[in-house]
């Protein structure tokens, strides 16, 4: 006999019609499975009453795999089989990894892919995945199905807004390898916003600060009517509550003196201070105790002051992103009506502290800061599994991270879609021909916040041809950008007058990794006044270019109409202006660019007569008049 | 004429009715479908139609259309656990036999 659920009044699903999803938070420390049960969203234990399942996995010789509690116990006597943190290897390199020597695994690596060498084989960090979602998934079959039989309709499963595609396509790798269904991966703060947006159904603009184990996420989102604007995000791929740890350890192996630690005793001397730094939230001072595989003990009283002294840089480095998305989103600490606090690590007074005080405001934390990502994606899975009226679904908007846009003659860049526009989006720019007679144009999409694009990343090119010959400056090209709510980017050219037309599909995050969209945009202000003059360099070379070109292309035809000593004049301003445009001032190039203009005004004056007389030969004064 | 909760039940309903924040109480009924030709309906109630009956079973209103209670007097909704699943179940002296999962029945 299956039990039965309470369901929304007039949602009542046929027998065997109710579609059972899930949301799961695959953290770095700790995940989470939870679903909508009776139209409220619940976290499910497992036997022992436990919400969290530790993201651990060890591998042991005889091929047997434990997750969770099992592996955590293990943990210090086997620290090269039982992978933690294995979220910071999805889809990244072994170069890609912060404090990668802090790491007791015999790494493989092989090109842009990580692998661990385990007593049960080399396992790469989506398999790892995939036994804890292996394990949740069993824990949600057995809690929602019971004996019943049936199946998981599917899983939301949550990433940090910052994950790349790669990264992205890891975890869904590692879900469906573990079974499960996929119905859409979401954003971990989008998730957070969910949770809290429609329990409280509060309006307005709020900031997600998620500080998880190892990834810090800070996002701007606009929640009106039930719809939520993802206005920016930024944050720290490599920070989180392991970092605390990590200081913490440091502190310890230095007070006392200890080098050299042996992977067992780092393993373990670690897990004594993330025991420590969890005492301290209430505690004012902690002894760690610790007694080393050579027989050695060590011990250490740390108290709060201490550690939030140790720890208040790594608690500044989340508030200059936090700053950022502010900026980038154009709101003031003043706008923000709420902050959503989420991830274990926003327990620290000292974190809560600084983010009040950032923001002039208490946090939000009437939710269970490690739980709140799991509630709201298996209310997303709720709702993508159809277990919900029409007219109450809702639009998740999100970003897209770097400005889009071509590149102009000078390999200048001309952005089209500024970065955290919100997706899905389109917008046009009207662009034209740089050469008399010019019948095609190659357009070379690019992405980034600077200035030239050899310093942008190059997504596409393609090419529109069938430009009819017009005069420099006369066609009118359009070229469209649009993002799909998937964030497929598509650009489309299109001539004015004959509407030949032109286009390409492409993925804007394509390759892109966190590390480098962070790395732009660090580039992008410090070079901000270099990328100006650099502008201003391409800018007149490109005119003094287009100078030379027409002054050449006028004697050409017309040299005829300037005496010697003219026409001498005019070459030599020109070969001046040569070897300017080769030089880097612009400023002289313009003075010889206008010093050009002024000598061959009176050539340009004589060549428009006979142009005019030319037109005017061989026709009547009637036809004229026409 | 009567429909019940256990005590457990109650409870259950109560806590869920509270996190849900709104509703007057729970609404059961029976619908012509399913495997075995009848399904229970399980629901929350936001409002009470002008024929609906109403009983009160430690402190929570059931509600229930009375085309539906011809089917389901004397029924006791419990609430129980078998594992890690939970749930409400219906025990409903007038089935004759139900299907194999217990969603849907014959009276």
């Amino acid at each position: 006999m299956s039990l039965l659920q309470i369901a929304e009044p007039g949602d009542s699903t046929a027998p065997h019609e109710h579609r059972i999803a899930v949301g799961i938070d695959l953290g770095t420390t700790n995940s989470l499975v939870a679903t909508v049960r009776n139209g409220i969203p619940v976290v499910l234990n497992d036997h022992e009453g436990h919400s969290l399942l530790p993201s651990m996995v060890r591998y042991l010789r005889d091929g047997r795999v434990q997750v969770g509690f099992p592996a955590q116990a293990q943990l210090a006597r086997d620290p090269r089989n039982t992978v933690v943190s294995v979220k910071r290897f999805m889809g990244r390199g072994l170069k890609d990894v912060a404090h990668i020597e802090n790491c007791p695994y015999d790494f493989v690596d092989q090109p842009g892919i990580l692998k661990i060498r385990t007593a049960a084989g080399v396992k790469s960090p989506v398999e790892a995945s995939a036994e804890i979602l292996r394990v949740l998934r069993a824990r949600a079959e057995e809690a929602l199905i019971g004996k019943s039989g049936g199946a998981l309709a599917g899983a939301v499963v949550t990433v940090p807004a910052y994950f790349d595609e790669a990264q992205r396509e890891a975890t869904r790798d590692a879900a469906r390898l573990a079974g499960l269904n996929v119905l859409r991966l979401l954003n971990e703060p989008t998730a957070a916003a969910i949770a809290y947006g429609l329990d409280n159904a509060a309006e307005g603009i709020y900031a997600v600060y998620d500080l998880g184990g190892g990834t810090f996420d800070i996002s701007i989102l606009r929640l009106s009517r039930g719809v939520f604007e993802v206005m920016a995000t930024n944050g720290d791929a490599a920070l989180g509550g392991d970092d605390f740890d990590q200081r913490l350890f440091c502190a310890l192996a230095e007070r006392r003196g200890l080098s050299m630690l042996s992977p067992e005793d780092t393993r373990s001397l670690l897990t004594k201070s993330r025991e420590a730094k969890e005492l301290l939230t209430s505690q004012t001072e902690v002894c760690i105790t610790a007694r080393l595989a050579a027989g050695e003990a060590v011990e250490l009283t740390v108290t709060q002051e201490d550690f939030w002294d140790l720890t208040r840089n790594l608690v500044a480095k989340t508030l200059a992103p936090t700053r950022k998305a502010l900026r980038d989103a154009h709101l003031d600490v003043s706008d923000v009506k709420g902050v959503v606090m989420v991830g274990g690590a926003t327990r620290m007074p000292h974190v809560q502290q600084a983010v009040g005080g950032l923001f002039r405001q208490t946090p939000l934390n009437n939710l269970d800061p490690d739980k709140v990502v799991a509630l709201g994606a298996a209310i997303q899975a709720n709702v993508l599994a159809g277990n919900r009226h029409a007219g109450e679904d809702w639009l998740l908007l999100d970003v897209i991270p770097l400005s889009l846009g071509i590149e102009t003659m000078g390999g200048l860049v001309e952005r089209v879609l500024p970065r955290n526009s919100t997706i899905p989006t389109a917008r046009a720019q009207e662009f034209t021909t740089f050469r008399d007679g010019q019948t095609a144009m190659s357009i070379h999409v690019v992405q980034g916040e600077r200035e030239l694009v050899s310093d942008c990343r190059s997504l596409a090119r393609f090419e529109l041809r069938g430009i009819p010959p017009m005069a420099a400056g006369a066609a009118r090209i359009r070229v469209t950008f649009q993002v799909d709510a998937d964030g497929l980017l598509s650009v489309a050219a299109r001539e004015a007058s004959t509407g030949v037309e032109s286009a390409v599909t492409v993925k804007p995050s394509y390759g892109l990794d966190d590390g480098q969209i962070a790395q732009m945009l660090k580039d992008s202000i410090e070079h901000a006044q270099e990328d100006v003059r650099l502008r201003a360099l391409q800018e007149q070379r490109v005119e003094g270019e287009r100078m030379i070109e027409a002054t050449e292309s006028a004697l050409r035809d017309d040299a005829d109409l300037l005496a010697a000593e003219e026409l001498a004049a005019i070459r030599a301003a020109i070969e001046a202006l040569r070897r300017l445009v080769g030089g880097d001032d612009h400023r002289q190039i313009k003075a010889q660019v206008d010093r050009l203009n002024r000598i061959t005004e009176p050539f340009a004056g004589r060549r428009m007569d006979r142009i005019i007389k030319g037109a005017l030969t061989g026709r009547n004064v009637a036809a004229l008049g026409q | 004429m009567a429909i019940s909760l256990t005590e457990r039940a109650a409870k259950r309903v109560a806590e869920f009715l509270g996190k849900r924040g709104k509703g007057v109480g729970l609404r059961l009924g029976v619908r012509t479908t399913g495997c075995s030709g009848l399904a229970y309906k399980l629901e929350y109630a936001d409002t009470i139609n002008p024929d609906d009956q109403l009983f009160e079973s430690h402190g929570v209103k059931v509600i229930i259309d009375p085309k539906s209670l011809a089917y389901m007097d004397g029924t006791e909704l419990d609430f129980a656990r078998e594992g890690l699943n939970e749930g409400f179940k219906f025990n409903n002296p007038n089935v004759k036999d139900q299907c194999g999962c217990g969603e849907s029945f014959n009276v």
